[in-house]
């Protein structure tokens, strides 16, 4: 279950109460070239008004060139309980470039 | 793999936040934590809801149009604080219709300071200054906390309250360096805000075993008095260098300790407050209860339009 649909329920017109849409993840970019990063969630009714709010809510102040929404219910994660999803089994150092020797700075002697 | 049960679960839990690790929404957790970080997250989200409004008054007052400009946007930015905190307390199981319905209804609490009126220009100033500096030295501190989305949330806020303060700051000076009568109305604000803004802090903390487990859970990680003291000793000394009185004749530095006295504020009038009865509660709630059913058409139209889109 995604972080954001975490207690989310459907969104209901009835009643006194009726401001509770779905939630949409932000991801915001500051400049063209950054990575995309999470910064939190907006409720909203549709993914149009996702992004008009996310922008109200995480772009009204300093630089950003882009926002993403996507619905908090469509994003699939790990469980924090599952630990053996990331265990390292056996020692993985073959694979990290900080396990091996880095060249030697040649000196060119022209043969 | 066999099942966890409680007591291996509890003690991971707390070797967790132990180690200084961030406990996130999936996450296994005593139901004591979670329910104690909902009480206080809503009535935090309801506290920056409500307290757009003291401010908010001001607004079609406020001299000049750089002044207006501010204040709008400092009163936008409470009201973001609240959608964001209503939502890092979402991802504890408990939906923002429950909790604006708790705040509606007057089931929910929230900060006491905000019950009390703004009848001056100087309040403006002064709760940008006194009470966000106050409000910032909570914060900060519980951005340091073990929830994860909830310490988020709090660097996030904890940036935009520095706005908060300077702009409060910047037109307090433009205030002291004024008319005899702007500087009276400056103090006045003082003399009306210090106690109600000591009392920010909450009580002093019972010596019990919760204030115990909630500094050991890291849900808060300072008490209320040290919470109170470190807003005292950054404060007093700003009040002074603009001349003006701080309204407690107790009210010194204290060499032993390091750190100014002051005399406690009126706990009894807190509980008051806090439970409804301060000089604008029914006010505050009436207004939000008015937006709450003259935003429902535009809710509804949005919506709306949503199915059609759909459709």
């Amino acid at each position: 279950m995604g972080a954001g649909s975490v207690g989310h329920k459907q969104a209901q017109t009835s009643g006194m109460m009726d401001t509770q849409w779905e939630t949409y993840e932000v991801f915001h970019q500051t400049r063209r070239g950054d990575a995309h990063v999470h910064v939190g969630a907006v409720h909203a009714p549709d993914p149009q008004m996702a992004l008009q709010m996310a922008r109200d809510q995480f772009a009204r102040r300093l630089k950003c060139s882009s926002l993403w929404v996507v619905r908090s219910a469509d994003i699939t994660m790990t469980d924090y309980q599952d630990e053996a999803f990331f265990a390292q089994v056996f020692d993985k150092s073959y694979r990290d470039p900080k396990a091996f020797e880095s060249p030697e700075k040649g000196k060119d002697d022209g043969c | 793999m066999a099942e966890k049960t409680y007591e291996e679960r509890f003690a991971e839990f707390e070797a967790y936040i132990a180690r200084g690790e961030k406990i996130e929404p999936g996450d296994w957790m005593p139901e004591e934590y979670r329910s104690e970080l909902i009480r206080m997250m809503s009535q935090h989200a309801h506290s920056e809801i409500v307290g757009q409004l003291p401010e908010g008054n001001w607004i079609p007052y406020a001299p000049g149009f750089r002044r207006k400009l501010t204040l709008i946007a400092k009163v936008q930015d409470e009201a973001g604080h609240g959608q964001l905190l209503y939502r890092a307390a979402e991802t504890l199981g408990k939906s923002r219709e429950d909790m604006i319905e708790e705040l509606l209804t007057g089931k929910a609490k929230y900060a006491n300071v905000f019950n009390y009126p703004t009848p001056t220009w100087a309040d403006v100033g002064i709760i940008g200054w006194l009470v966000d500096t106050s409000a910032v030295v909570n914060q900060t501190m519980l951005a340091q906390g073990s929830y994860g989305p909830y310490a988020r949330a709090m660097k996030r806020i904890c940036y935009e309250e520095a706005f908060h303060i300077k702009q409060g700051y910047d037109s307090i000076v433009a205030l002291a360096n004024g008319t005899p009568e702007q500087r009276a109305m400056v103090q006045d604000a003082i003399n009306r805000w210090w106690y109600p803004t000591l009392m920010m802090s909450g009580p002093p903390s019972k010596l019990s075993e919760h204030t115990e487990r909630s500094m050991r859970w890291r849900i808060k990680t300072k008490t209320n008095e040290q919470v109170r003291q470190e807003f005292v000793d950054l404060i007093v000394p700003q009040i002074r260098a603009l001349g003006f009185d701080v309204p407690d004749p107790n009210c010194k530095y204290n060499e032993q300790t390091g750190h100014y006295d002051y005399t406690e504020p009126d706990w009894e009038e807190l509980k008051r407050v806090v439970n409804g009865d301060g000089p604008c509660n029914k006010e505050r709630l009436e207004v939000r209860r008015r937006a709450h059913e003259e935003g429902r058409w535009v809710r509804e139209a949005l919506a709306i339009s949503k199915h059609k889109r759909a459709a």
